[in-house]
């Protein structure tokens, strides 16, 4: 349903918009059943001259039924649903496959700051190519991203990737993707972050491997800043999200 | 309009109405003071170097007014009993003794923050300190407040009038004290 | 307030009756109005930045161009409007006045002047959250939901007094519910009429009741974080700052810890009176009514415990993720009992479809729609991807709509005979009516389908994001601000209605329903006191269409057997 409206572009896109699908057609039925009923009783018993309302308390397990059936079925469905989720979610926000590069994503009041790895493919290294709102990516690597505010909280947003994850001052975040098609998608802050928050749109560019390198042979490298927010200066290492 | 209305004489559960109301404020206020020290005690269990400022803390002030309130709450309970009896007058002294040890408490808190300002602990020197003043001084504010309500409360009983108010006023100065007993091994002791 | 039902008071003047009164009945009208006012003010907002998103750039009219800043300013009023100043005040507070010492039977609240202070505390908090749009920096933009750093400091927010005002207002509402709390628990425990056991009592008063239990042991946590809210903003503490060793994730532990359970406390309200009118239109007993109340209290406790789908991508560890999906989709549980009560209730029936009742049965339509949609985003694999977007927003306007706005109506429309003692204008509600229903879901569909193509939420124009710049999207933002203007413009039917009817509308006799609740033995409206003899229970409030009798009412104060029924029809009890 989702991929009528937007791109699939990550490997584990495909499963979130299944998920979605399953719990719609789940609750879909449930909802449309539900309604079905409630304007069929409305029409059946509307008030008609010289008929009178039963008087029924709903106390009997005879009349009780009618409601815990249905009701037993939504605890079923629920524990269908539970159980496809948590699969989803534990694969994009707990698990953390070997990484192929490292990508460092830096939000602040209102831009974003990608550093990519550059050639050598390890972050921090004197070739990192860093860029203002416009993230570089090959295809079908999966790369490891780490996430960071300057400032508030702000949400690290990628529709096609179906990715969201809130970067907190004072903490580095760590999650994962890989892009599975070329193109260019947006990049959203989904976290009000003042007045600029619909200001700060970025792009990413997913590009094929010979494009890739030809873009990092090319791009502008822009002289190294040392790293270091407040909290990670007077904390060591990083607190992940992941195990 | 100041008659009673039939609604508060009526007691279908059998438990006095103000003794119900009062329950009901003490519920509130514990989650108002558990969300606090809640959030306190996890932050200080991520910062261990809380310990070092918390050892800048003056224990003997914290003990002795431990001793007051404590007292304090005795003087209530006698006035709760001199209540039940009907013996009014009592009931206000005893409820002035109440509030006196109200009185004691601020004023070692105020030498006590007083000293500490002095040597350079403030509310913003750290969040260690942030919390001590903030949970004490909310904590003050509902001595202070329990005082106005003791002052109140006792001018009635002295005339032998609203005695059921001594107890309702009693259990929330109780209160007042459970809440001393947390904040005391949080902020003090816990170095 | 006409009848000498109790001739013990002087004639006491426009100010105490009608500004200083400790009458449940005055204040309860207190917060109706103060509500429906305030209503107005949240509704212009969502006027304006509806507009704005529909014309970005254009001048709006009534207000001019709309920059940035105030897109937040007006979301975040809007937001925190609707939900403390006009759910809480309608639902809770006017109705839980009004109905629970009439339908106890009982001729006030048991605390009469902590009653009128929490409305007066209520009124201040209402005046000190509108002057901050008068403020420099003018109101609030950090969203209702004001979370630190950026609501903490005045550099990241630029909207210094409007940030410390919002939290000082907020802070005082909870003060003026707490308070308001006392009276409806203690009188619904000890006030109760003679023969009024507890499962006697009407389900509205029991919704409220617990409501305001949950409120109570919610909103502490909040409390707290709201002082060290307003000592970060104003003292330069750094509760929430990471660079002090703060953390901002606290703020937002302590905020949805309440702004859950908040939404049942105004969900169950709603419920409530949708309880009352469904058994009065359909003449029939109300379907599992000890199950209804076991739902209610066990959704209660269960909303304590699925705070954090709210923090699925929060930064919060993923696996405590799994645990709240759990809980959040076994909340849907009790919940769609008590709904599928409701609607059993209608099964042979002997349905009216009057003004209330196509409201009552508008809530368990929309309702239903909400509900489901919950599920989406409890599951925390979708959240990933429709967390900030408007499908969030068009979930939570399916269910605090039919809340604060259709349960709103069908009290109103309902109770409206007893509270003035007329008859509102039955074709004018039914126009008001389809006219608001079909208005309110055009705004909202679409904002699903937007939701689903990526539109994340609190942004102003998004002309800037080539993927959702796109006509299609534009022309579905279009339709759901359309749907909007005609909600709005069919509002002044129902002011008219509600106007002309308090002052000429057929007057209306002391139960124009036929209706078994203790309040429609009083007069209508009910003088000082309520009622000329307090009343005596003899059985259950839904004694509807009871099999051997001839009315198809029974009345919860009419004796078994009346002296010329001597015979001996056996009595209920």
């Amino acid at each position: 349903m989702i991929s009528w409206y937007v791109a699939q572009a990550s490997s584990y896109a495909p499963d979130v918009d299944r998920l979605i699908l399953l719990v719609g057609l789940i609750v879909g039925a449930f909802f449309l059943a539900a309604e079905f009923v409630l304007v069929w009783l409305i029409f059946k018993f509307r008030a008609r001259p010289g008929v009178r309302a039963r008087y029924i308390t709903g106390e009997k397990t005879s009349e009780m039924k009618w409601v815990s059936y249905p009701h037993y079925l939504v605890l079923l469905f629920d524990i269908v649903i539970v159980a496809a989720a948590l699969r989803v979610w534990s694969d994009v926000k707990i698990d953390l496959p070997p990484g192929e590069e490292q990508v460092r994503i830096v939000a602040q009041q209102w831009a974003w700051t990608f550093v990519h790895a550059g050639p050598d493919g390890r972050l921090d290294t004197a070739d990192d190519i860093r860029t203002v709102n416009a993230l570089n990516l090959q295809v079908n690597r999966l790369y490891h991203y780490e996430l960071h505010s300057k400032d508030v909280l702000h949400g690290f947003s990628v529709p096609a990737f179906r990715l969201k994850q809130d970067a907190v001052p004072g903490r580095a975040i760590v999650g994962w993707f890989r892009p599975t098609v070329t193109g260019e998608f947006d990049i959203q802050c989904a976290e009000i972050c003042g007045i600029g928050h619909g200001l700060m749109p970025a792009r990413v560019h997913i590009r094929s491997a010979e494009a890739q390198a030809a873009w990092m042979a090319t791009a502008p490298r822009m002289p190294p800043l040392p790293f270091v927010t407040p909290a990670a200066a007077a904390t060591a290492g990083h607190q992940r999200a992941h195990r | 309009m100041t008659s009673r209305p039939i609604a508060t004489t009526r007691s279908v559960m059998e438990v006095p109405t103000g003794r119900l109301a009062m329950w009901w404020v003490l519920a509130s206020e514990t989650v108002v003071f558990g969300g606090l020290l809640g959030s306190y005690v996890m932050m200080r269990l991520r910062h261990g170097a809380w310990a070092d400022e918390a050892a800048n803390t003056s224990t003997w002030a914290g003990a002795f007014n431990t001793l007051v309130l404590l007292t304090s709450s005795l003087s209530a309970v006698l006035a709760h009993q001199a209540a039940e009896r009907g013996d009014g007058a009592k009931a206000a002294r005893l409820l002035r003794y109440t509030m006196l040890g109200g009185v004691v408490f601020l004023l070692v808190k105020a030498f006590e923050w007083r000293h500490e300002i002095a040597e350079g602990f403030t509310i913003t020197s750290g969040l260690f300190w942030s919390f001590y003043y903030t949970a004490a001084g909310l904590h003050a504010a509902h001595v202070l407040a329990g005082m106005i309500a003791l002052f109140i409360v006792s001018r009635t009983a002295a005339r032998s009038a609203e005695l059921h108010r001594v107890e309702n006023v009693g259990i929330y100065w109780h209160f007042v004290d459970v809440v001393w007993i947390f904040l005391f091994p949080l902020l003090y002791i816990a170095k | 307030m006409s009848g000498a039902a109790q001739p013990v008071h002087r004639d006491a003047g426009f100010i105490r009756t009608y500004l200083w009164s400790t009458d449940h009945k005055v204040i309860a009208m207190q917060y109706l109005f103060t509500g429906m006012l305030m209503a107005l003010i949240g509704g212009f907002a969502v006027y304006v930045f509806r507009m704005q998103l529909a014309f970005p750039g254009e001048s709006v009219p009534l207000f001019g161009r709309v920059s940035a800043g105030q897109y937040n300013a007006l979301v975040t009023m809007h937001g925190t409007i609707m939900i403390f100043w006009v759910a809480m005040p309608v639902l809770l507070a006017a109705f839980g006045n009004f109905l629970i010492p009439l339908m106890l039977g009982c001729d006030d609240m048991v605390f009469p002047k902590v009653n009128r202070l929490s409305y007066q505390i209520f009124l201040l908090s209402a005046v000190v959250l509108v002057a901050s749009f008068f403020v420099p920096g003018g109101a609030f933009g950090g969203a209702w939901t004001a979370y630190p750093p950026l609501s903490a400091n005045a550099t990241y927010n630029l909207t210094q007094h409007g940030a410390t005002l919002w939290v000082v207002a907020v802070a005082l509402e909870f003060v003026a519910f707490l308070l308001g709390g006392i009276n409806f628990v203690t009188t619904a425990m000890n006030s109760r009429a003679p023969g009024m056991r507890m499962f006697d009592v009407p389900i509205v008063v029991w919704m409220i009741v617990i409501a305001s239990i949950l409120f109570m042991a919610s909103v502490g946590p909040l409390i707290a974080g709201a002082v060290m809210l307003v000592f970060d903003q104003l003292l330069g503490t750094g509760f929430y700052d990471p660079g002090t060793g703060g953390d901002p994730i606290l703020w937002q532990h302590l905020f949805w810890f309440f702004g859950h359970p908040e939404v049942y406390v105004v969900l169950l309200p709603a419920m409530g009176i949708v309880a009352e009118v469904i058994p009065v239109f359909s003449r029939k007993k109300l379907f599992g009514y000890r199950t209804i109340v076991y739902t209610a209290v066990a959704t209660g406790v269960i909303s304590f415990f699925v705070w954090a789908h709210h923090q699925f991508v929060a930064g919060i560890d993923p696996r405590m993720a799994s645990l709240f999906t759990i809980t959040t989709l076994i909340i849907s549980v009790p919940i769609a009992e008590m709904v599928f009560c409701y609607i059993a209730t209608l099964y042979g029936g002997s349905i009216t479809l009057s003004t209330p009742m196509l409201w009552a049965l508008a809530f368990v339509a929309e309702f239903l729609l909400g509900g489901v949609t919950g599920i989406f985003l409890g599951a925390a694999g979708a959240d990933i991807y429709l967390h900030d977007t408007y499908f969030v927003l068009a979930h939570f306007h399916y269910t605090f709509f039919p809340i604060a706005i259709i349960g709103a109506f069908a009290g109103i429309t309902f109770w409206f005979p007893k509270m003035f003692g007329r008859m509102m204008d039955e074709r004018l509600g039914k126009i008001h009516f389809w006219v608001t229903i079909v208005a309110f879901n055009v705004i909202f569909i679409p904002l699903f389908l937007t939701g689903a193509a990526g539109d994340h939420r609190r942004i102003f124009d998004y002309s800037g994001f080539p993927d959702l710049a796109t006509p299609g999207l534009q022309s579905l933002r279009i339709t759901a601000t359309m749907g909007l203007v005609a909600l709005l413009a069919i509002q002044p039917v129902f002011v008219v209605n509600f106007i002309r009817s308090m002052v000429r509308g057929p007057i209306a006799e002391a139960n124009p329903w036929r209706a078994n609740t203790l309040e429609w033995s009083a007069a209508s409206p009910p003088p000082h006191g309520n009622f000329a003899e307090l009343p005596e229970v003899y059985r259950g409030p839904y004694e509807y269409s009871p099999e051997d009798r001839d009315e198809d009412f029974w009345p919860q104060h009419v004796p078994d057997v009346s002296p010329a029924e001597a015979a001996g029809i056996g009595g209920v009890r």
